[in-house]
């Protein structure tokens, strides 16, 4: 197993870092942008970059690298929602023509594309039970659907007679739309006798949604781990220059050592996630490896996560609890992916089903 | 980034499980799997076994035995060796002694030792703990003071691991008690156990055993060839070694195999369900340490240890108590005379020693954090 990157994706990650530090080069600039319409400012420069095709010719190493620096300035822009996720979806399912309508659009900034697939009072199941699709027309109600507002194509999954299907929507629907405690915006997207078309043939791709979804769990597993890397940093330049008792908070042991195990659980954390990239990115890995991957890199975004976003804000007393401060911004994120990707106990059910089937786990393909 | 191994180090994986599961006597394993204590006799067979199949120190420049291995490879080796249930290497001697003589020690010295020292002819005991002298231990007191041709070496070791099987045991010792600094003026001595004026006494545990004794030196008169490396220069090799005992800790393998064991149990009880998160947490907890592992070996340079070895130290000892402490808990009441009960108590060790789990955040917090 390697974990080295080539100098290809070395340019990649430092032209992605570049362009979004300028962007948001401060938690100021990045507040005023999600506090506006649509929430969001890189997209376009992405876009110019090329960033939004990647998950569509590149590997799943590329897409992991661009979403951990976006990560580090929690970048609202939403990378792994509409390009990995719903871009995903349409590459995988799919007819030619869909593709050639959709894809070059996505990936030039024309066209954002959402997913809508989880459905009120339900947990993280890839499947659609409350959105059904009959006779042409979609009914039911999707949330929380991140960006469905500003969206211009929906691909919505719906239980149908052969399971659950996935259908493209660009009108007749209502949203909606409210804040997310991270400052990105989710709406509750309601069906009524909504005109839709089949994504692909039209049957059950309920295995492509889970795949998909996966993908995505890992991906935005880098978008946490780049934000955790970043709350840790801050909270260790603050230890080191914040004064009380006429010392810098440094000369407090009781500090340093919870410092110390933010690091051990990024390095941990930084570990698990990356397998699992590797994971997606290995040809002979089959949709259940990937799902093992994304659950386990899961688990470590939860738990990982919420050590690090919690103690961040609790090392630096009051400034951390302010909005004008950056450190409880990415607290906030960092939970955020958690309720993204699926919690430590629906993770846990998941691994939990197959735990029977090997004696111990190896890493090692 | 790539996951597979390659076909050469699959090949070599495959050699390995092979030549453990089938050379190593399966009933100096089973014992192992099982949690039990090893004789004396049991250690030095397996270890001559892996010896004469020059396995047995890896790690060691190639002219002393050791392989031009990879540190993935290395990590294969480490692994399968656990999984398989071969006691390791007796790390005094494999990863502590035997790389500090082969780095710093004199030709002859080297020529005297080496080879007995991979091979267990000689039991090695470790000597650098004192009384007052623990995590401080650059504060250690003992004494050799030079006359002629010999060391007279006076003061007490304490915590010595298996110091009764000892043939030799290795010193950190203050040859220069009015140096500057507390680090200055120790050297690096090697003592052999049956030298008039030694004296082993054993310390009970709390799992009711005897692994570690108090040596206790009066007047010991010791040769001069018996120094490794230069008078006055021990801390320098005690850090080396230290460095190298931290890595060892992790104890991956072990940790999967027992957590096998585990879940094996939880499922013959009929007690899979209750117990499926923990599993599931331990197992998410070991795959994280293990992709560190190999994160880290692919990026230290030869023989010194990557910083975040210390991440490895931590989070590897307690997983090895976290899954001791599942094994006991799966017993239910018969825990109350349970081998396992005794190692998770035993356990409680690997957070002490090698540098304890608060030594190492004060590592992190200082070296990689620079807090
Ligand atoms: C089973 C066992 C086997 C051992 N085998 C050997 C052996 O073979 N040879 C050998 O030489 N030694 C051996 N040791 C000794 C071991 O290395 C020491 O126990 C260890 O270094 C800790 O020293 P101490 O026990 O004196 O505890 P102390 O150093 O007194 O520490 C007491 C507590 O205070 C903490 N502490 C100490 N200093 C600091 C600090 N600066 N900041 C924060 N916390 C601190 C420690 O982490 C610990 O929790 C063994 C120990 C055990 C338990």
């Amino acid at each position: 197993m390697d974990f080295t990157i080539d100098s290809e994706q070395r340019d990649l990650v430092a032209a992605v870092r570049g362009l979004v530090t300028k962007v948001y080069d401060s938690s100021e600039t990045r507040r005023a942008a999600t506090n506006a319409e649509p929430g969001f400012t890189a997209w376009e420069r992405l876009a110019e970059m090329g960033v939004l095709s990647l998950p569509f010719e590149a590997t799943p190493a590329e897409v992991s690298l661009v979403a951990e620096e976006l990560g580090k300035v929690i970048a609202p822009d939403p990378f792994v929602e509409s390009i990995v996720l719903a871009g995903g979806l349409i590459e995988a399912v799919g007819s030619d023509e869909q593709k050639e309508e959709y894809l070059d659009a996505i990936a030039g900034g024309e066209i954002l594309p959402v997913f809508a697939w989880a459905e009120p009072g339900r947990d993280w199941a890839a499947d659609a039970a409350s959105v059904t699709f009959s006779d042409g027309t979609l009914s039911g109600t999707k949330a929380s659907v991140i960006h469905a507002e500003r969206a211009d194509l929906l691909v919505v999954s719906a239980a149908t007679d052969a399971g659950t299907g996935l259908f493209l929507v660009t009108e007749g629907y209502t949203a909606e739309t409210e804040r997310t405690h991270d400052g990105s915006r989710a709406a509750t997207v309601t069906f009524d006798g909504t005109p839709a078309v089949p994504l692909g043939a039209g049957g059950d791709e309920s295995a492509a949604i889970a795949r998909a979804l996966d993908l995505a769990r890992i991906a935005y597993g880098h978008e946490a781990l780049g934000a955790m890397q970043v709350a840790l940093d801050t909270t260790v330049g603050y230890l080191k220059t914040r004064k009380q008792f006429g010392v810098t908070l440094n000369t407090f042991q009781a500090l340093n050592f919870r410092a110390a195990d933010l690091y051990v659980s990024l390095e941990l954390a930084r570990s698990v996630i990356t397998w699992a990239t590797v994971v997606a990115a290995d040809e002979n890995s089959s949709d259940a490896d990937i799902a093992a991957a994304a659950s386990q890199s899961a688990l470590q975004v939860n738990r990982a996560g919420r050590h690090i976003a919690l103690d961040a804000i609790q090392l630096h007393g009051g400034i951390g609890m302010t909005a004008e401060y950056s450190v409880g911004h990415y607290a906030s994120r960092i939970i955020a992916i958690g309720q993204l990707v699926g919690d430590e106990a629906f993770h846990t059910d998941r691994l939990a089903a197959t735990l029977t089937e090997h004696d111990v786990l190896d890493p090692i393909g | 980034m790539r996951l597979q191994l390659s076909p050469e180090d699959q090949a070599f994986r495959e050699e390995m499980r092979e030549f453990f599961t089938t050379q190593v006597p399966e009933r100096i394993r089973s014992k192992v799997i099982a949690r039990e204590e090893l004789s004396k006799e049991e250690w030095v067979e397996s270890q001559q076994v892996l010896n004469a199949a020059g396995l047995a120190v890896p790690g060691w420049p190639v002219e002393w035995g050791g392989k031009d291995w990879t540190q993935l490879q290395r990590h294969i080796w480490h692994e399968e060796m656990q999984l398989a249930g071969v006691p390791q290497p007796l790390a005094f001697n494999a990863s502590m002694v035997g790389p500090v003589i082969a780095n710093f020690g004199s030709q002859e010295i080297k020529e005297r030792f080496l080879a007995k020292t991979a091979n267990l002819d000689i039991w090695w005991a470790q000597g650098f703990s004192e009384p007052d002298a623990g995590s401080d231990l650059a504060s250690l007191r003992t004494t050799a003071i030079r006359e002629g041709d010999e060391y007279v070496v006076n003061g007490q070791k304490t915590w010595t691991t298996l110091g009764q099987y000892g043939d030799w045991i290795f010193m950190l010792v203050r040859t220069d008690p009015k140096a500057e600094k507390k680090q200055q003026g120790i050297s690096f001595l090697l003592i052999d156990m049956t030298t008039p004026g030694v004296t082993v006494r054993p310390i009970q545990l709390i799992d009711g055993g005897f692994e570690v004794n108090e040596v206790f030196f009066e007047n010991v008169r010791v040769p001069v060839e018996n120094l490794v490396g230069e008078e006055n220069k021990g801390w320098t090799y005690a850090k080396f070694l230290l460095g190298n005992e931290r890595v060892g800790i992790a104890q991956v393998g072990a940790s999967k195999r027992n957590l096998a064991t585990a879940k094996e149990r939880a499922k013959e009880r009929g007690l899979l369900e209750r117990y499926a998160g923990r599993i599931v947490g331990l197992e998410n907890e070991l795959l994280a340490l293990e992709t560190t592992a190999l994160r880290v070996a692919a990026h230290s340079d030869a023989g010194k240890p990557h910083p975040a070895s210390s991440v490895l130290k931590i989070k590897g000892s307690q997983l090895t108590q976290a899954v001791s402490e599942l094994l006991m808990d799966i017993e239910g009441p018969a825990a109350l005379t349970s081998r396992d009960a005794r190692v998770f108590l035993n356990n409680r060790k690997v957070s002490i020693y090698g540098g304890s789990n608060e030594v190492q955040r004060t590592i992190i917090a200082g070296t990689i954090l620079g807090l």
